[in-house]
């Protein structure tokens, strides 16, 4: 029964980062790209850990485990942001079948000032921040 | 966090006593620790809360791998069959979020869910931008972000 159950994880976590390696190659553009490596990556990821968690089940490895999947999860979506945001604002071209981008209006390439698009007269105005060049 | 810290100590404290050094009996002191919390904290100010906060933490964990696996399903899907069934876009979601640390883990957790990837967030900090690859039904859509953020939030208030 333990032995079925490690390799389906094995097996899904496999086919997950497999997913992840085609969607790479077949996704239209830049972003959904990204969603394609960061999340079935980091799903595969964590799957073959839990499988070798179970598996050993000593204690250093289970923890070690735990361990790896907590990292990939703090820093699998911090990397997709910085990534996917760079690529943006550098000027990626967006897929043709693209539906809406309520980004784009809002920014100021100049300035690199982003809008919320709920300002009104009284918070328009700009509130210096402690991190400002004066 | 002062609940986590004594509960913790506690879980230490059961373990040593005990002598039995072992993972599983860790988990034991925790729960122990836990049970132990709860009874005395009608009279300690310092735990006020903890012993809710711990159920909402399993329950949104529970919650958060259900819709990791479900939306994996549906971007796998979408790669491995030659037509295109996605409708990517950008869009504004308006935040409740108020603070760095509660706006660092709202993107990062709507990052973490496929099909969704958090963009950047606006200058004055109301507004995220999400580039989401399912926007056949926005409505849906922009209802699933909302509740994963309020749930997200009653984690830290």
């Amino acid at each position: 029964m333990i032995d079925f159950i490690k390799g389906t994880l094995m097996l899904s976590g496999a086919i997950f980062t497999l997913l992840a390696a085609i969607g790479i190659i077949r996704l239209p553009d830049l972003l959904t790209r990204m969603h394609a490596t960061t999340k079935a990556a980091a799903l595969g990821v964590i799957l073959i850990m839990l499988a070798v968690a179970l598996h050993f089940g000593e204690v250093g490895v289970v923890a070690r485990a735990f361990a790896i999947i907590v990292f990939i999860i703090m820093t699998a979506p911090v990397a997709a942001h910085v990534i996917g945001r760079a690529g943006y604002f550098v000027g990626s071209k967006l897929w043709s079948g693209t539906v809406k981008d309520e980004l784009r209006p809002n920014y100021d390439p100049l300035t690199h000032e982003l809008k919320s698009g709920l300002e009104t007269e009284a918070n328009a105005v700009h509130q210096p921040r402690e991190n400002d060049t004066p | 966090m002062t609940g986590a810290i004594w509960n913790l100590l506690l879980a230490l404290a059961w373990v040593i006593l005990s002598g039995d050094f072992t993972g599983l009996n860790l988990v034991m002191g925790l729960v122990f620790g836990y049970l132990t919390l709860v009874l005395i904290e009608p009279q300690v100010e310092a735990l006020k809360g903890y012993p809710a906060r711990v159920p909402r933490i399993v329950r949104f964990i529970g919650f958060f791998i259900k819709e990791l696996l479900l939306a994996n399903f549906k971007v796998g899907f979408d790669i491995l069959t030659p037509p295109w069934y996605m409708q990517p876009g950008v869009i504004a979601m308006p935040l409740e979020a108020r603070t760095e640390l509660e706006i660092t883990m709202v993107a990062n957790l709507i990052s973490l869910t496929p099909g969704t990837l958090s963009l950047d967030v606006s200058d004055d900090r109301k507004v995220l931008y999400i580039h989401a690859m399912f926007l056949d039904d926005e409505e849906e859509l922009r209802r699933n972000l909302k509740e994963m953020e309020y749930r997200a939030l009653e984690l830290f208030r």
